[in-house]
């Protein structure tokens, strides 16, 4: 079971007080852009062994979207963040760099 | 005009934990910039009471203020003087980004009380009730549907949810409180 802290109101709960919203900063491809491109958008999503960046949202808490960084062989959390940013922040970056040495970085 | 009743119209259960529709209670919504003057400013005049911090509950006598996440408060008064109250703070907040909301009739408001309210609530939610203080709301879920709680008195429980599940939750309550089902 993972838990997670909201950055939004401070609560640390279990999964199921949140609800998952898929892969974290992506990057919108919509109207004008070319037909592989947008169904890179759509379709394709990273599915690592390890580090991953996920959006959540405290559905039953502050209602809140938030971007969790965790591992997903361990289920070790490295940190969560407010969603609006378009990359994970320098700390977290630091914080996975430290405990998966061998992680080949955001990107 | 037909009189307004809440949901369960005053049901109460004594189990271990003794389960009572709290009955009818003013609740407004009020979204904003909550750091604001204009709305710390409406919130005083309207019930004397400040801006609470991060899942903080202000209460003095049968009024309160509840942080609800970083751009929503919930204010509660009397039921009858909730549309009142609200029409005061949506004057004050007239030229502010904020929208204030009489949902009162939206809710229903259990208490429980008992030295074990904890055990009855710790078997629906997802909550480290020995990590919750006085004067904390915490906002999750009881079984299936989103609750927000709080301590607001000795040995007593509030407990808040949409009146649309009212029966449901105090079904869940009743249920938890069940003589047999405690924990130590
Ligand atoms: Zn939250």
């Amino acid at each position: 079971m993972l838990l997670l802290t909201c950055p939004h109101c401070g609560v640390t709960a279990e999964e199921t007080e949140f609800a998952p919203g898929g892969e974290a900063h992506l990057k919108r491809f919509g109207p004008g852009s070319d037909d592989d491109a947008f169904e890179a958008y759509m379709f394709n999503r990273k599915n690592p062994m390890g580090v991953h960046f996920e959006r959540w949202r405290h559905a039953y808490g502050c209602g809140k979207w938030f971007i969790a960084a965790r591992c997903t062989v361990t289920l070790e959390v490295f940190g969560t963040y407010p969603a609006q940013t378009t990359e994970p922040p320098a700390g977290i970056v630091e914080t996975i760099k430290a405990k998966r040495p061998e992680w080949e970085g955001y990107k | 005009m037909a009189e307004a009743a809440s949901v369960l119209d005053g049901a109460r259960y004594t189990g271990f934990v003794t389960v009572a529709d709290a009955g009818l209670r003013g609740m407004i919504t009020l979204r904003g910039d909550l750091a604001s003057d204009a709305v710390a400013g409406a919130v005083k005049d309207a019930v004397g009471l400040g801006v609470p911090g991060q899942r903080r509950v202000h209460a003095h006598g049968d009024r309160a203020v509840a942080w609800m996440s970083p751009d929503e408060l919930l204010v509660m008064v009397p039921y009858a003087d909730a549309s009142e109250v609200a029409g005061k703070l949506a004057q004050a907040l007239a030229g502010a980004f904020a929208t204030v909301a009489n949902v009162s009739d939206a809710r229903a408001v259990f208490t429980l009380s008992g030295a074990a309210a904890d055990d009855a609530l710790c078997k629906l939610c997802p909550v480290d009730f020995a990590q919750l203080g006085a004067g904390e709301i915490r906002r999750t879920r009881a079984a299936q549907v989103a609750v927000a709680l709080w301590r607001s008195g000795e040995g007593e429980v509030t407990l808040v949810c949409f009146r649309s599940v009212a029966e449901y939750v105090f079904g869940l309550l009743r249920n938890a409180a069940a003589p047999g089902g405690e924990l130590r």
